[in-house]
């Protein structure tokens, strides 16, 4: 098992570097590059000087090929922890999106703890009662949840907030916090403003883990092991918790691996509906103002942090549940 | 023995008898829900097919004098409280004395009775085939007579026509995506099943990898490469391919699982058996036994798709005016104060929720019935 995990933890290296390099090359595909829309708004402006174009496409290496100027990012990444610079808002990457990757986590995983606390009793009861009226609602909402793309969740909450209460909920803090510097009371006000948030990236989730999690204890259910514990006289709901639930649970796990990706790519859609300030607006402005650095590092960070909580729900799984077969892979 | 009837035992004998797509079919119409969503694909490629003959309007109609109308109620009753046929009330524009903000009420002195097969202004179908009558409308239009059911947007086009007209691309990049998925994954799939050894390893791994990538991210950044200003085919093209690049991967992993079960079993040692090329195996022997398993996860992925292209659409990546797809129509309905407004641009996203829903469960149904001997 130890093998294992070892091996697991060196895997996440080369997947390092493979994603370094996909975003890296993603941000590379467009034609042109940042100077071009410098150009045509320097153009459209009236003040262009070839000169200065020249030197900054010099200066940040545009002209040299792509191995070049990759390697150039990853060495100035790993010696220094520079993710290099963004020319729209003319300062260092990594002093730009450092709370916006920070609030991006943060929410992200709220959510996905959220999406369980509210997943696993509603799975549980749904199989200890199939087919009950309750059942049928969860399962009719599931479905509906996963089918509803989240920024349009996001629409309609919002319309549905404003058109009932009359408040705009769009936003991660009240306008006297935005700018003001952490302090508990601004925590306390991320709280107020994150159920939103959650139940727009929670409820596809929610919904695929309520079924699974129903699916699980149905099975389980129906071994002879918890026919024995009933014939122990324990009452019910002792049985279902104390057994099958256990069991059902392990699976879960390994569910993070899939959710997760979910869930950061429903941050960003999110985020930029709900105009939350999150990974997802700058991200979508950096991609079409082809502010490359920027762009790169958003793709890159959320694909770290995703391969990252992949990862420990791997290693948590090994040592959770002692059946798992460690193939040689 | 004696007592079962004559009935029973025919249906016996016409079960063992039954193809398997006979089977299979008796167990997709046990799945009610799948057989009603079967019903609800069909019409909506009917409506995306004959989009412009179904749809009231010309989709890009522009109606300075209509600019986002609510929609318009059909109405059975008439003003004295008798029964009447489906008319509408015509629109009168109302500016508020203070905010100047206009809005709409029914007159309800001028009524326009509908009927199918209306009269409109002349058309072509498909491009080719000129026309004069759409599939509903009203029955003697003059220059008041609106028909908004779904309202209009911010530039007077009728919400419905639009809804209608971008279900060609919407619903057609599903099925296009899922085909270019298709053939990467049957292709990578089928290698890493049939051989083994390290190319199985490699894509593997490849796929394991893109999974656990965020694919929103990763699809906006492709999407942002492709230069605007394009032939809309063009882009369209474009972004079901970079769909299918993160897409394949799902499709892959179960021709390989059908293809690791498969090799093994003992009408394909039969086959080898007797001499039969691998070609001919696969060809005859393997891929028409898990052709239905294939055909139910591709109709699982084609809602994936649908929902991609309508985020990226709607984030502005995608598609964009004057091409129409849910998610370039759902790019109205992008902030706060045009919601609030005129909520009924909303409307094509339930369009999208309803079409992922039935395909869905047309997935569930068919794959149920993709295994015709397994238990309900």
């Amino acid at each position: 098992m130890t093998a294992y995990i070892i091996r697991r933890i060196l895997w996440f290296i080369p997947t390092l570097l493979a994603v370094s390099i996909v975003s890296f090359a993603i941000i590379q595909l467009p034609p042109g590059d940042y100077l071009t829309v410098l150009e045509a708004q320097m153009g459209a402006e009236g003040d262009y000087s070839p000169e200065v174009v020249e030197r900054l496409r010099e200066r940040f290496g545009f002209d040299q090929p792509f191995i070049v100027q990759y390697g150039k990012w990853m060495w100035a990444m790993l010696a220094h922890g520079d993710l290099g610079y963004s020319f729209e808002w003319r300062m260092p990457v990594s002093s730009l999106i450092g709370q916006y990757m920070v609030l991006t986590v943060a929410v992200t995983v709220t959510t996905l703890v959220a999406t369980w606390i509210i997943a696993i009793p509603i799975g549980i009861y749904s199989a200890v009662r199939p087919y009950s009226a309750f059942d049928y609602i969860a399962t009719i909402l599931g479905f509906i949840g996963k089918a509803t793309p989240n920024f349009l969740l996001a629409l309609i909450l919002m319309w549905l907030a404003f058109s009932y209460w009359g408040v705009d909920v769009s936003g991660l803090f009240s306008p006297e916090y935005a700018n003001a510097p952490w302090s508990w009371a601004k925590v306390g006000d991320l709280i107020t403003h994150m159920w939103l948030p959650i139940i727009v990236l929670g409820t596809s989730g929610a919904a695929s883990l309520i079924r699974q999690m129903r699916a699980n204890v149905l099975d389980e259910l129906q071994k002879p092991y918890v026919e024995a514990a009933r014939a122990q006289g324990l009452p019910e709901w002792r049985v279902v918790l104390r057994y099958p639930v256990r069991v059902a649970l392990n699976p879960f796990l390994s569910t993070i691996g899939t959710t997760l990706p979910e869930l950061f790519s429903g941050a960003v859609t999110t985020a930029i509906v709900l105009n939350l300030p999150m990974a997802g607006p700058m991200l979508l402005r950096a991609l079409i103002s082809q502010d490359m650095y920027l762009a790169g590092s958003y793709i890159f960070l959320l694909s770290v942090f995703t391969l990252i909580g992949t990862l420990i729900s791997d290693i948590l799984l090994t040592l959770v549940d002692p059946r798992i077969q460690f193939d040689e892979a | 023995m004696t007592d079962m009837s004559q009935h029973e035992s025919d249906a016996l004998k016409s079960y063992a008898e039954a193809s398997g797509f006979r089977l299979g079919w008796a167990k997709f119409r046990r799945h009610k829900l799948a057989v009603v969503s079967l019903y609800i694909v069909g019409f909506l490629y009917f409506l995306a097919i004959f989009a412009e003959f179904m749809s009231p309007y010309d989709h890009s109609e522009i109606n300075r004098r209509h600019v986002l109308t609510p929609p318009q109620a059909i109405h059975f009753v008439d003003t004295d409280g008798s029964l009447a046929l489906p008319y509408v009330r015509a629109l009168k524009g109302e500016r508020d004395p203070v905010t100047r903000r206009l809005s709409y009420v029914e007159d309800d002195t001028t009524k326009y009775p509908l009927r199918f097969f209306a009269p409109s202004e002349p058309y072509e179908m498909w491009g080719v085939i000129p026309l004069e009558t759409r599939f509903i409308g009203i029955a003697k239009p003059d220059r008041k007579a609106t028909l908004f059911l779904f309202g209009t947007d911010s530039l007077g086009r009728d919400v419905l026509s639009r809804i209608i007209n971008g279900a060609r691309v919407s619903l057609s990049i599903g099925l296009v995506g899922v085909a270019f998925s298709f053939v990467i994954g049957i292709v990578l799939g089928g290698m890493s099943g049939y051989y083994g050894g390290w190319i199985d390893t490699a894509v593997q791994r490849t796929i394991d990898f893109l999974q656990s990538l965020p694919t929103i991210p990763l699809w906006m950044g492709l999407a942002a490469a492709v230069p605007p200003g394009q032939d809309p085919l063009v882009t369209y093209l474009m972004i079901t391919v970079i769909l299918s690049i993160i897409g394949w991967t799902g499709i892959a992993r179960v021709v390989r699982g059908r293809f690791l079960a498969l090799r093994e079993e003992d009408f394909v040692l039969a086959a080898r058996f007797s001499g039969a090329s691998e070609m001919r195996i696969i060809l005859r022997h393997m891929v028409p036994s898990f052709a239905s398993h294939i055909i139910a996860s591709l109709s699982l992925s084609i809602p994936e798709m649908i929902l991609a292209e309508t985020a990226l659409s709607f984030l502005g990546l995608g598609l964009q005016s004057p091409a129409v797809s849910w998610g370039v129509l759902l790019k109205d309905a992008q902030s706060l104060q045009a919601i609030s407004q005129s909520p009924w641009l909303l409307i094509p996203g339930l369009a999208v929720v309803v079409t992922v829903l039935a395909f869905n469960f047309l997935g569930d149904g068919l794959r149920d019935a993709s295994d015709p001997y397994g238990k309900t």
